[in-house]
């Protein structure tokens, strides 16, 4: 074929047009979420729930007529219990997706390694988790407790009933190394001793020689901030030993992965934990929940957890901000959400701090018994104290690290 | 006092964990030369096995003692008529080959019963010992690691077949010249292996729980205990299981299971600079 001036001219103004037909469609093109979670490897049981809810509140957008008048499409990445994949799924949801925010990252490693290239990629952050605090990131927002909203409320309670010898082991990563600093020091400052604080990489299941070093120290009850499959072999080994029966236990990371739903009654009854969500918790907007919660996935779901209805609450309070926005662009929904954006979620009221990026929410204690947490005693309205000493994003957006508890 | 009893009892539970996911492993290497990367997969096969027969009804000692080693050990036979007996004396190709059957095997456990971990409890209960508790399911778990360790001795040093296999991994060639059939004996040998480390992972199953991927976490101890041991299968995998258990365990209960493991390994790497052919190349050599 003989290309003229003429047909040249015809076909590029044809293949222009076509182009400004297709970015004039965008518009109804729908909106890209990406859940980045581990569906599989020793982290499955936490997020397997965690994609539940988030598939279940983007359904429930997508029934009321979408974002903005746009569809909202879930991309799934499983990242397998597996560091690097974080790397990888989160630069692609960012370059390849072009996705309007990411929700994600489950244990505090993951978080430190998607954050950085989200920041870097400029794509808004959700982490739903309940963690150890001190995040400061103006790209980040943290709809999980932090240590000021549930240790502190759950160290006094525990010592009051049990006594003010604390032993407690941890999870050997950043989230159990800090974490435990923040139980030494609200035990400390309600009058009691932690003796010792014991680390045990996410693969041990051996703890034969720390429960007699356990036993040795007699502490009057003990603290787990444990995690992940393989640390469930701790309660089944301590209940062996006959050790439930007398030294009690408290915990801020049983029951997140339904360990007391796996673990016999036997094994774990009487546990104290303390969270923003329980599924039995008594309200309206909580009732209609479960009730479609339920609906979607099957009556005998064992238990929607607290990661769970993190990130249901997380997707829902970036709606609202797009909503108020009028646009999914990263800096508007920020501003947005920096006005301090609340819900009525089933877990109460849930609403931005605007300096932290962090939530003020409702906490429970609650007791585990027969496969079921029972509520003890609530607390309205937590601010995330713990970060908001260290952390004012309004005074410095520019402000990017995670502060650690120094003591 | 009570302390050091309670410390004696975790360290000789440390042995016979150790022993009891390496004997498996050391029969099948020790004596045929193949590198089964899928040991931990057979380990966690056993854990599955007892599990779902305890599920379904089974009493817990026979699924343990004798569903899981039967089931995993017509595992190894199938495993080693189609994958494993094209393979002798290739190293590298029984290594490629068994760490496929690990990934497959993986996969497969994760699609039929999910990616979570599944338990029972151990059984048994808890004994006192002065103002310390532990759980008397340790005691179980030394007691079958001694009774198989004893029963690998006598079958090995005094019966027609201990003799017949120890002579067909002597000199396959001269065993099939005075009549013996050495696929036949490979199979069975194979077969036994596997079924040993079933009822391994079956034993430490309500210690650990089960899930798909836990295979990682013994294959290692049980490569550094076999290699570490050295020729003789039985003496260097108890000589071996004693020295590497005793220093994770103290080191553990000094410090933390983090340094209980480094200590392990440390041990092993001196152990290997100073003795390449294992413990019982050096000492105990005439063992078994």
């Amino acid at each position: 074929m003989r290309v003229d001036r003429r047909t040249f001219l015809q076909s590029t103004a044809a293949t222009a047009a076509a182009g400004m037909f297709s970015s004039s469609a965008w518009a109804e093109d729908p909106i890209n979420v990406a859940s980045i979670h581990d569906l599989s490897g020793g982290l499955d049981i936490y997020g397997k729930p965690m994609v539940d809810a988030l598939t279940l509140a983007i359904e429930e957008a997508n029934a009321a007529g979408g974002l903005l008048g746009r569809q909202i499409k879930l991309i799934n990445y499983d990242t397998q219990s597996n560091m690097q994949l974080y790397t990888q799924f989160a630069q692609q949801a960012a370059l390849k997706d072009k996705v309007a925010v990411v929700h994600g990252g489950i244990t505090s490693a993951s978080r430190e390694v998607i954050r950085p290239v989200l920041g870097k990629f400029k794509t808004l952050y959700f982490y739903n988790t309940q963690y150890e605090g001190g995040v400061c990131d103006r790209n980040q927002f943290d709809t999980g407790v932090t240590p000021a909203q549930t240790v502190e409320k759950l160290v006094p309670h525990a010592m009051k009933k049990w006594g003010k010898k604390v032993y407690v082991i941890a999870a050997d990563y950043n989230y159990g190394q800090i974490t435990s600093q923040w139980v030494k020091k609200y035990v400390t400052e309600n009058g009691g001793e932690v003796p010792s604080i014991d680390f045990f990489p996410l693969d041990v299941t051996n703890f034969g020689p720390t429960i007699s070093k356990i036993q040795a120290a007699k502490p009057d009850f003990v603290w787990s901030a444990l995690v992940g499959g393989a640390h469930i072999s701790f309660y089944r080994q301590w209940a062996a030993a006959g050790m439930r029966k007398s030294i009690p236990m408290a915990s801020t990371t049983f029951a997140v992965g339904n360990e007391h739903i796996v673990l016999s009654p036997d094994e774990c009854n009487g546990m104290l934990v303390c969270y923003n969500y329980f599924q039995d918790l008594k309200n309206p907007v909580n009732e209609k929940f479960v009730a479609s919660f339920h609906k979607r996935f099957g009556a005998d779901y064992p238990n929607i957890t607290e990661l769970a209805m993190g990130t249901y609450q997380g997707f829902r309070l970036w709606a609202e901000a797009v909503k108020k926005a009028g646009s999914v662009d990263r800096i508007k929904v920020i501003d947005a959400l920096e006005t301090g954006i609340s819900i009525d979620a089933p877990s109460g009221k849930v609403t931005i701090d605007p300096p932290t990026h962090h939530c003020v929410l409702d906490v429970h204690i609650a007791e585990v018994t027969d496969k079921k947490l029972k509520v003890l005693e609530d607390f309205a309205q937590q601010k995330p104290a713990d970060t908001a000493a260290v952390c004012d994003l309004i005074k410095n957006p520019n402000d990017n690290q995670q502060y650690v508890i120094k003591i | 006092m009570d302390l050091v009893a309670l410390l004696a009892i975790q360290v000789l539970y440390a042995i016979a964990s150790l022993a009891l996911i390496s004997v498996g492993l050391a029969i099948i290497f020790g004596m045929m030369r193949v590198i089964n990367l899928a040991h931990g997969e057979f380990l966690m096969l056993g854990g599955y096995a007892a599990i779902v027969a305890t599920n379904n009804g089974v009493n817990i000692w026979l699924s343990m003692l004798v569903v899981a080693p039967i089931v995993v050990g017509l595992i190894g036979v199938v495993v080693e008529r189609t994958i494993i007996r094209f393979l002798y004396g290739r190293m590298i190709d029984t290594m490629l080959a068994t760490w496929g059957l690990s990934l497959f095997l993986v996969g497969l456990t994760t699609a039929i019963f999910g990616n979570t971990t599944v338990g029972i409890s151990a059984p048994l209960g808890s004994f006192q010992i002065g103002a310390y508790r532990t759980s008397a399911y340790t005691l179980f778990v030394i007691a079958v690691a001694a009774v198989v360790l004893a029963a690998i001795f006598a079958v090995m040093r005094w019966t027609r077949l201990g003799l017949i296999a120890r002579g067909t991994m002597q000199n396959a060639n001269m065993a099939a010249a005075l009549g013996v059939n050495p696929p036949r004996v490979y199979a069975i040998t194979f077969g036994v292996g596997a079924a040993l480390s079933g009822l391994a992972g079956a034993v430490l199953a309500p210690v650990s729980g089960v899930f798909p991927t836990i295979g990682v976490a013994y294959v290692a101890k049980s490569f550094i205990t076999v290699i570490g041991g050295g020729a003789a299968i039985l003496t260097g995998t108890v000589s071996a299981s004693a020295l590497f258990g005793t220093i994770n365990q103290i080191a553990t209960f000094v410090t933390t299971p983090v340094f209980g493991e480094v200590a392990l390994l440390g041990a092993a790497i001196v152990l290997i600079r100073l003795l390449p052919q294992g413990i019982t190349g050096r000492f105990f050599r005439r063992g078994l």
